[in-house]
């Protein structure tokens, strides 16, 4: 066997490539079933806005007795929040990681990169979400960003703010850049938990992604074009 | 057919390195890729100037020793290895863009041609099986399934050019370990080191300096082998029913 002179690297810190995959895949499936189950309750004003005001007041008395007030609700965001600085923190690491793997870029332009949009649709698209969540919670959670008006009632915020163009602006870009993001993401933790294991396989991931992406992306924009096109008052 | 060519130039690996503009006013379409290089260096020698450094060996497209960047893709526009490739699939007039693989595990040595041994040493870390020596066994002794036998030929098409590594734009070696990995581990002569031989790999690939693979699928479009992504898959799988490399 040929020996090589070649010397060996300098060994390289932190956690396995694969484990921080793995980190970002999971986090990112919790966050899948997390905007259904938001999807769903955003619906809720389609039926009446009190049904809505009562999902969301149930959302804080989720469990009682059993449970005190708001229990759920904070046991929630904690798990949320964890998974985000989770998600985040691994996804960075591994853009850091890629950039360090290729210093000299290439000169040639491809033509046509499936994988040069999405790369960017996931990095600068996901910290674009992560801008958005942040101002979605400013706008709704803790009214610190209002956009026509206080209102007591959640249902009356919702529909008072999507009267409102450039709110229902926003929020369309916004979803957009989610469907981009799941449209990738759910066939990247498919991918990374090894579910794709025939061609087969892959068609239904690709299948599934497209599909749920798109559910999700046209379930949340239902109410704000609802509520500006005066169908719910 | 006229051909604009902008090769990268470097002297060495200490070297910066620049593109450098080539005139070639004459090409025959039917000659090879590889030809049209032979044919720009017999000029450069001619000058008295130093011909372009790029590696080639078997010039039939399996021994995966070739394999530049050709106008951003990995191996040029068709699905083959550069030594494949032909002048025909260009247009009189074109400006040709060709560039090393870039990878920081794939340092430059000269010109076109990089240092693969990365390469080597994810394979050296477990890209084997253990075989007792003596006369070969029968070779119907040990039964294996035929989905398992051609899917475990299609990963071992791998020809470990790199063109993986040099179309991804993390610069992971993953359909690279992924196809070995499958390979291997379909077979029931790879079983016994499976679970060390995905651990070892992956653990050496990371050590290289590699990025993690964010599953795009630009390796695949660039293999010259068209080996799936789907080997990834299976990477990823092993490398979590080896418990993630926290067990020894």
């Amino acid at each position: 066997m040929a020996t090589s002179t070649a010397p060996a690297p300098a060994a390289r810190k932190g956690p396995p490539t694969i484990l921080l995959k793995t980190v970002v895949a999971a986090s990112g499936v919790f966050f899948v079933l997390f905007v259904l189950v938001h999807m769903y309750g955003n619906l809720q004003i389609l039926i009446s806005p009190e049904a809505f005001d009562e999902y969301a007041h149930h959302l804080r008395t989720f469990g009682e007795p059993m449970l005190p007030e708001r229990s759920f609700l904070w046991v929630a965001r904690i798990l949320l929040l964890v998974s985000v600085a989770a998600h985040v923190w691994a996804s960075m690491s591994l853009w850091r990681r890629a950039g360090q793997a290729r210093r000299t870029r290439y000169a040639g332009k491809k033509k046509t990169s499936y994988g040069r949009f999405y790369a960017k649709a996931m990095r600068w698209g996901g910290l674009a979400l992560l801008a958005f969540v942040v101002f979605h919670i400013l706008h709704f959670t803790t009214q610190t960003i209002t956009v026509a008006g206080e209102y007591p009632s959640p249902a009356e915020r919702v529909i008072s703010s999507f009267g409102v163009w450039w709110a229902v602006l926003i929020y369309t870009v916004a979803m957009i850049f989610l469907g981009m993001h799941l449209l990738h993401g759910i066939w990247g933790a498919a991918m990374t938990l090894g579910l794709n294991t025939s061609l087969q396989r892959a068609e239904q991931i690709r299948f599934v992604s497209i599909a749920l992406s798109t559910i999700i992306v046209v379930g949340f924009l239902i109410p704000p074009f609802a509520i500006f096109s005066g169908f719910i008052e | 057919m006229r051909i604009a060519l902008k090769i990268w130039r470097q002297d060495g690996p200490a070297d910066d390195g620049r593109m450098v503009d080539y005139q070639l006013p004459d090409v025959s379409e039917d000659s090879s890729f590889l030809e049209m290089l032979d044919l720009l260096n017999e000029q450069l020698i001619e000058k008295g100037e130093e011909p372009v450094a790029f590696d080639s060996d078997c010039r039939e497209g399996i021994c995966g020793m070739c394999g530049v960047v050709i106008n951003g893709e990995a191996h040029g526009p068709e699905r083959t290895t550069t030594c494949q490739l032909h002048m025909r699939s260009f247009a009189d007039g074109d400006e040709i863009v060709i560039e090393p693989w870039r990878a920081d595990p794939f340092p430059v040595i000269k010109d076109l041609c990089v240092d693969r041994t990365s390469f080597d040493r994810i394979i050296q870390a477990g890209g084997f099986i253990s075989a007792n020596t003596g006369s070969a066994p029968d070779a119907h002794a040990t039964p294996v399934p035929k989905e398992d036998a051609d899917r475990a030929f299609m990963a071992a098409e791998c020809i470990g050019c790199g063109a993986c590594v040099a179309a991804c734009p993390n610069a992971s070696a993953m359909l690279f370990m992924g196809s070995k990995v499958t390979h291997l581990g379909e077979l029931p002569q790879g079983q016994p080191e499976r679970e060390a031989r995905v651990l070892q790999m992956t653990a050496q690939h990371d050590l290289e300096g590699f990025g993690g693979c964010t599953n795009l699928g630009e390796c695949s479009r660039a293999c010259p082998k068209g080996i799936p992504l789907n080997v990834i898959s299976q990477l990823n799988g092993d490398y979590r029913r080896a418990g993630y490399g926290g067990r020894d």
